[in-house]
This record gives structure tokens, C-alpha cells and sequence, in this order.
């Protein structure tokens, strides 16, 4: 077991992850009053993992993420307030309300990133480590992914081209043990994950992701490995999380015993107790972390709630960067009159009409509270088939006949078998 | 002012650019040692290192992806993925990651990367290697695409792509490769985006010929002066987005008339994009409904004479051209 560091390291990690988990909390309060809309991926369960990493980084490391990243933004500086607006759509988000829960940036923080498809963020953590590397920067690369994402093709394409390229990145792999709803021994068929480096010559190592100080540990040397001999590691972290996939899971496929064994381990109640134990921290202090949490995440949501709707003139804005040498437009076709798009005064008549006329829309007040698809069970209406099972598809289905425009009065001579 | 092949020309824009901006690199299979499947890194490798010339690995998704985390990271990638088919190995980095960043992040990182990528059919290599997908490309916002026909062209836009800082999708067709042409001494030629060229002044009807197709189109305008007293004004747009529509639509507004050619697959194409557009926008300018040439409906045969027979030629155009002049003459 790894020593516990001082006294003020040990509150600073144990805020950190308190104020996470408050977060989290919140944010699936506020998807249930719809103020938060879409998806919402909640990291409750794994705040040690993604604190332990951020913990042992330096402000120039760049740290890259999934879907579930609100506590890594959060960890990493970037204010909660700020990802909170980005939850609610609101102007002062993170993205301005362009990405929300899943398209989580600051880079500022050099947080580049949460990355709404599964794998996607691989290759570009290696393209940021080789920037690194092509500048003779010291930064690291910290990717983060989901054991999901350790069977996509960006995974062993990723590897090799970062081994084979010696890049200064750590591959983090947060093994919650489920893609998804579909246990890992069900989705992968090495369910020791940090061996999948074996084949890429690279090395790989495994953490108790409930333990905050494991994870340092093991992010710590991924780190040194990465920075001073420019050797990428796979580093499994294994952890847990609480709730569903995301909100909309009923969760049919984990039994709530195990859910319930989890969280005897609560990476939070752990650490805090150990600091207790150990006589780092005082009981005090362990509340003081919960109720500035509490402050931080009241605030955030006042915050996210006062901050305006975005603008619709501002729809066109970041599309494209308008440079020194370009001189082009974004051209929305559906308004005739090229535009530029940057401005209200330059956005035509006829594509502001269209936008106005969308935008009633969202003003339309919901008929009544979200339902809990984990409690009324509407996410699984999706799975059932609509269709009866004595309809035989395809009966009533149009012979699909090739058709090329080139000739549209010509009979395409494939029609003879009717 | 000297004579080159569109693969020198390329080449060239290239080498300058490395030469200006230390930040520009170009990476991609084969494009070190083995000097560019179509050689057009030719001599590369030689000059700039294997730091600047990287070959890597066949991984597609994650060539793009690593270009654009290096545009991320600052640094301007020229990106080769070795044809245009194998691009659809990378969709989900170029549409979902190059082109949607920087709007989904709100304009906080950019990603300043060339994606080169020749395409394009009539070397008998059949259904998976002789695709055209311009519309498919032209159809993302954020991304720009260009498509040169000539060798001054393709340098100057090329340079203007890798100084731009938005994803550029820099489609080049196999056949042009070795075509030769006039092109301006080292120097600054930088071609803006969303520009056409009229290659060819006439009063009849606009004809628009996309990548190669700009080459037959001319061809089948100077048929139609030759064989049937028809002056065609020809217009090459050289980049799909952003789309130069002024010139397209001020050219039909003098020739009530609009032909427009692509190699690419009829249903949602370039042509059927841009009919749309001229007929939104110049309808009352209109003598007779706007004709597509495009290439057939099907994946490209192998055969060389059903390939043949699925791309277009000068005598679709020129009955393309005569067909919106029924009539008239």
C-alpha cells in the first residue's frame, strides 16, 4: 500500500474527488428537472481514478478523455461552474453550449477534450504527443478510455504507430468493467486489459482504481516513463462505476448486489478514512471537503442557470477560422446569400428567419418531469421490436430497383425477372 | 514560368512550405522511402528527414488521427492517405473529429491539416479503388475541399491548404498526375479558396467539369465550336467548398444554359448539388432545364470496356450541351 502523502496533499485529493462526486450527483438532479439535456455519462464511482491521474500531471501535460469527463475537466482546473453551463446548453459553458455533456474542453487546462465516440480520442492523443515530441517539448499525453474502446481499431492502430513512434504518451485505460451494458469478460476476450500492451512491445500495468494513491502511483511512473525515456505504457486502472452507463439505463445486466459491493470500496470514504485513521486528517477537515463541495456545485448551478441561452447569431461562429490567407465563407445553403457567418449584422435576413423560426422551439415548456428510464423503464421500449413477429419482412416491401439518374426514362434492363 | 507535371507541382508546394513554416509536416504510407505510392513526395525525404517525412503504419482512421491532434498540438499536418477509397477507412476522424472540433469546442482548438488523397476511375482497378468522392466530402461543414485539374493549380492551392488553418480535404485524381502545365517559379502563388477558373469564355451554355472533368469539358467545348458552331464557357470551380456559386451563376445568367460534369456517382452529387443551386437561384435565367454528365450508377467495373462505359466522356457533354440547346439552333 502506498504511504499517504502530507497533510495538505491528502485534503487537496480528497476535495478534489468529493467535489466530483457532488458534481455528479447534481448533474444527474438536473438531467431529471431536463435542465440538462441529451446524454449524461456519470463518473460516480471513479472519482480516485481520475484524480489520481491529475494528481501526479504538470500543468503543461495534456490530458484527454471520453464521454464521462465532467470530474476529469473538473480535475484537471477547469471551473464547475463552467461545465455546468455546458450541461445546461448556456453561453458561459465550457463550449458555449455547442458540445455539452460528452464534448467537455479547456484549454486553458489543456483538457482537450471529452470525445463522444468510443475510441475516437486515441489517435489524437497520439497526434498531441507527437506535437510534443516535434517541438522538443517535455509535456506528456494522458489518454483516457474505456476498456469499450480497448477493442476498437484505434486501439491496436493507436498502440503500434505510439510504440513505434516512441511518443510520450500514457494510455489509461479506466476499466469500469462494462462497455456499455456488456460485461467486460462479454466484450473482450483478454479481460486482463494491461496485457493487450504485450503485443505492441509496449509495457503494461494494472491498478486498483478505488484506491487514490494506487492510481498515483502507477500514473506516476506511466508519466516519468513517457517523459524522460519517451515510452508510451498501457496502465489499466480497474474501477466501478455507480450508476447506469449513462442516465438512460435501466441496468438489466448487473445484479444490485454487486453494485452494492462496489461501493463498500468507495474510493472517497476510503481515503477519507485512511487520512482519519492515520491521523493525516481530522473528521473536521473530511467535512469541510463535503461542504465545499456542496458551496462549489450550489454555485455552479446558480451559475448555469443565470448564464443566457446562446445567441442565434452566433450559430455560424468557430465553424470555420477565418484566416489571414482565407478568404472564404461558410455558406449555409439553405439562405441563399453566402454569408459569413460570424456576426448577426452579417448573417442574411433569410438565414436568420430560419433559425428564429427553429429556436421556438426549445422554448416550448416540457408537458411534465423527465421520467427515470431507470425506473420507468422507457429506455427499453427501444429495444422491442415494432414490428409483429408474423409480419414477414419484406412482403409488403417495394422491389428496390437500380436506378440511374443518368437516365431516368430509360428502363434499366435488370427489371426483366419481374 | 516553368513546365511541370501535376505530381512535381505538388511536390514543390510542399517542399516550399516545409521550407517556410518548420511546423508543416507530412506523413502517410509509403510516402518516406518508398517516395508516395503515386511519387508525389518524390525527394522528400531527402531534403527534410525522417522527422518531417514520416511513413507510418496502414491505419488509416489513425493517420487522420494523429494529424489532428498534431494540428491540435500546433503543428500543420500534410496528411497523404493513399487513395481516396482508403479514406473511407478515416471517415470518423475526418467527419467526426477534423471537421466537428473546432465548432464543438467552441473555437478553442483548431485543426490547421491537409488531408491529400488522390481518386478517381479509368485504370481498370475495379470497385474498391476508382472511387470519386467529392460530394461526399463537400456534403461536411467544417472541412474545405479542393479538387485541382491543372499543375499551377494544384501547387498554389496546395499551399494555400496547408497555410489555411481548417481541415482541408485535397482531393487529386490519378490521371492528372503526369498532366504538364505552365507553373509560376518559387514564390508566393497563393490560390484563395473559392475561386474559380473560366477556362474557356462562351455565350451558349456554361459547362462545369469538377477535377478531370474540367479537362473534358474543354475538350467538348472546343468540339461543339469545331462540329456545331456552339460557344461553350467552360468553368473549372477548383474548390467545392467554399464554392465561387458568383461566377457559376453569373456565367448562366449570360448563357441561360448549365451543363455540369463530375466522375462521381449521379445520386447526391456534386452536380446535383449545384443544379439545385442554379436552379434556386438563376431559375428565371433559365432556357432549359440544368444537364448532369456524372459517372453510372454502379461500382466501377474492372472491365475496360464497361469502366470506360461508366465514366464520362466528351461526347456525353457535348450531348449534354446540345440537349439544353434543342431548339435554339
Amino acid at each position: 500500500m502506498a504511504d499517504l502523502p502530507d497533510a495538505a496533499a491528502c485534503y487537496e485529493l480528497l476535495s478534489r474527488m468529493a467535489l466530483i462526486r457532488r458534481f455528479e450527483e447534481e448533474a444527474g438532479r438536473q438531467y431529471q428537472r431536463a435542465k440538462a439535456g441529451g446524454f449524461l455519462h456519470l463518473a460516480i464511482g471513479e472519482e480516485a481514478t481520475i484524480v489520481g491521474t491529475t494528481s501526479v500531471m504538470r500543468d503543461e501535460d495534456f490530458l484527454i478523455g471520453t464521454y464521462r469527463t465532467h470530474g476529469h475537466a473538473i480535475a484537471r482546473g477547469t471551473d464547475p461552474k463552467r461545465v455546468m453551463a455546458e450541461l445546461f446548453g448556456k453561453v458561459d459553458g465550457t463550449s458555449g453550449g455547442r458540445g455539452g455533456s460528452m464534448h467537455i474542453f479547456d484549454a486553458e487546462n489543456r483538457f482537450m477534450g471529452g470525445y463522444g465516440v468510443v475510441g475516437g480520442n486515441l489517435p489524437i492523443a497520439a497526434g498531441l504527443g507527437l506535437a510534443s515530441q516535434y517541438k522538443g517539448e517535455d509535456a506528456v499525453t494522458v489518454c483516457m478510455f474505456g476498456d469499450g474502446a480497448s477493442n476498437t481499431g484505434n486501439f491496436g492502430e493507436t498502440m503500434n504507430l505510439a510504440a513505434l513512434w516512441k511518443l510520450p504518451v500514457l494510455f489509461l485505460v479506466e476499466n469500469n468493467l462494462y462497455g456499455m451494458g456488456t460485461a467486460v469478460e462479454r466484450h473482450s476476450a483478454q479481460t486482463d486489459l494491461s496485457k493487450k500492451a504485450e503485443g505492441y512491445g509496449i509495457p503494461g500495468a494494472r491498478a486498483d482504481g478505488m484506491d487514490v494513491l494506487a492510481v498515483r502511483e502507477a500514473v506516476a511512473a506511466g508519466i516519468q516513463a513517457a517523459r524522460e525515456e519517451d515510452r508510451p505504457t498501457l496502465l489499466e486502472v480497474v474501477t466501478y462505476r455507480y450508476r447506469g452507463h449513462s442516465a438512460a439505463d435501466p441496468e438489466v445486466y448487473r445484479e444490485r448486489e454487486e453494485v452494492e459491493e462496489w461501493r463498500e470500496k468507495d474510493p472517497i470514504e476510503s481515503f477519507a478514512r485512511r487520512c482519519v485513521e492515520a491521523g493525516v486528517l481530522g473528521e473536521r477537515e473530511v467535512q469541510q471537503t463535503r461542504e465545499a463541495a456542496e458551496a462549489a456545485v450550489t454555485a455552479a448551478v446558480e451559475f448555469a442557470e443565470a448564464s443566457p441561452e446562446p445567441p442565434l447569431d452566433t450559430m455560424y461562429e468557430n465553424l470555420y477560422a477565418v484566416s489571414d490567407s482565407g478568404a472564404w465563407y461558410a455558406v449555409d445553403e439553405r439562405s441563399p446569400e453566402p454569408h459569413r457567418g460570424e456576426r448577426e449584422e452579417q448573417m442574411p435576413a433569410a438565414a436568420r428567419e430560419l433559425a428564429e423560426a427553429g429556436a421556438a422551439y426549445a422554448e416550448q415548456p416540457e408537458e411534465e418531469p423527465r421520467p427515470n428510464p431507470a425506473v420507468h423503464g422507457d429506455a427499453q421500449d427501444g429495444v422491442q421490436s415494432r414490428v409483429s413477429p408474423e409480419h414477414e419482412v419484406g412482403s409488403e416491401a417495394e422491389d428496390v430497383r437500380p436506378e440511374d439518374e443518368r437516365s431516368p426514362e430509360r428502363a434499366i434492363n435488370t427489371e426483366d425477372g419481374d | 514560368m516553368a513546365e511541370l507535371r501535376m505530381r512535381e507541382a505538388l511536390r514543390d508546394a510542399m517542399a516550399e512550405e516545409m521550407r517556410r513554416d518548420e511546423g508543416v509536416f507530412v506523413m502517410g504510407e509509403d510516402v518516406a522511402v518508398f517516395q508516395g505510392a503515386f511519387k508525389v513526395t518524390e525527394g522528400l525525404l531527402e531534403e527534410f528527414g525522417e522527422r518531417r517525412v514520416r511513413d507510418t503504419p496502414i491505419s488509416e482512421n489513425t493517420i487522420v488521427g494523429t494529424g489532428v491532434g498534431a494540428a491540435m498540438g500546433g503543428l500543420r499536418p500534410v496528411v497523404e492517405l493513399m487513395t481516396v477509397n482508403f479514406s473511407l477507412l478515416a471517415l470518423d476522424q475526418i467527419v467526426n473529429h477534423a471537421a466537428a472540433i473546432p465548432y464543438m469546442f467552441n473555437g478553442q482548438a483548431r485543426v490547421p491539416m491537409v488531408i491529400r488523397m488522390p481518386g478517381g476511375g479509368g485504370h481498370q482497378l475495379g470497385p474498391t479503388h476508382s472511387h470519386s468522392l467529392e460530394a461526399l466530402y463537400l456534403q461536411v461543414p467544417g472541412l474545405l475541399v479542393a479538387c485541382p485539374s491543372t499543375p499551377a493549380d494544384g501547387k498554389a492551392l496546395l499551399k494555400a491548404a496547408i497555410r489555411d488553418d481548417n481541415p482541408v480535404i485535397f482531393i487529386e485524381h490519378e490521371s492528372l498526375y503526369g498532366t504538364r502545365g505552365e507553373v509560376p517559379d518559387e514564390g508566393d502563388e497563393v490560390l484563395r479558396f473559392g475561386e474559380a477558373a473560366v477556362r474557356r469564355e462562351g455565350s451558349d451554355v456554361t459547362i462545369v467539369g469538377v477535377l478531370k472533368m474540367a479537362q473534358v469539358a474543354e475538350q467538348a467545348a472546343t468540339k461543339l465550336a469545331h462540329k456545331h458552331g456552339v460557344e461553350a464557357e467552360v468553368i473549372d470551380p477548383r474548390t467545392l467548398r467554399p464554392l465561387d456559386l458568383d461566377t457559376i451563376l453569373e456565367s448562366v445568367r449570360k448563357t441561360n444554359r448549365a451543363v455540369i460534369v463530375e466522375e462521381g456517382w449521379p445520386h447526391g452529387g456534386v452536380g446535383a448539388n449545384l443544379a439545385t443551386l442554379i436552379t434556386e437561384q438563376a431559375f428565371d435565367h433559365l432556357d432549359a432545364p440544368v444537364q448532369r454528365v456524372t459517372g453510372a450508377d454502379v461500382h466501377m467495373p474492372y472491365s475496360k470496356r464497361l469502366e470506360q462505359a461508366a465514366i464520362p466522356h466528351e461526347e456525353h457533354v457535348v450531348k449534354a450541351a446540345l440537349a439544353t440547346l434543342e431548339g435554339a439552333i
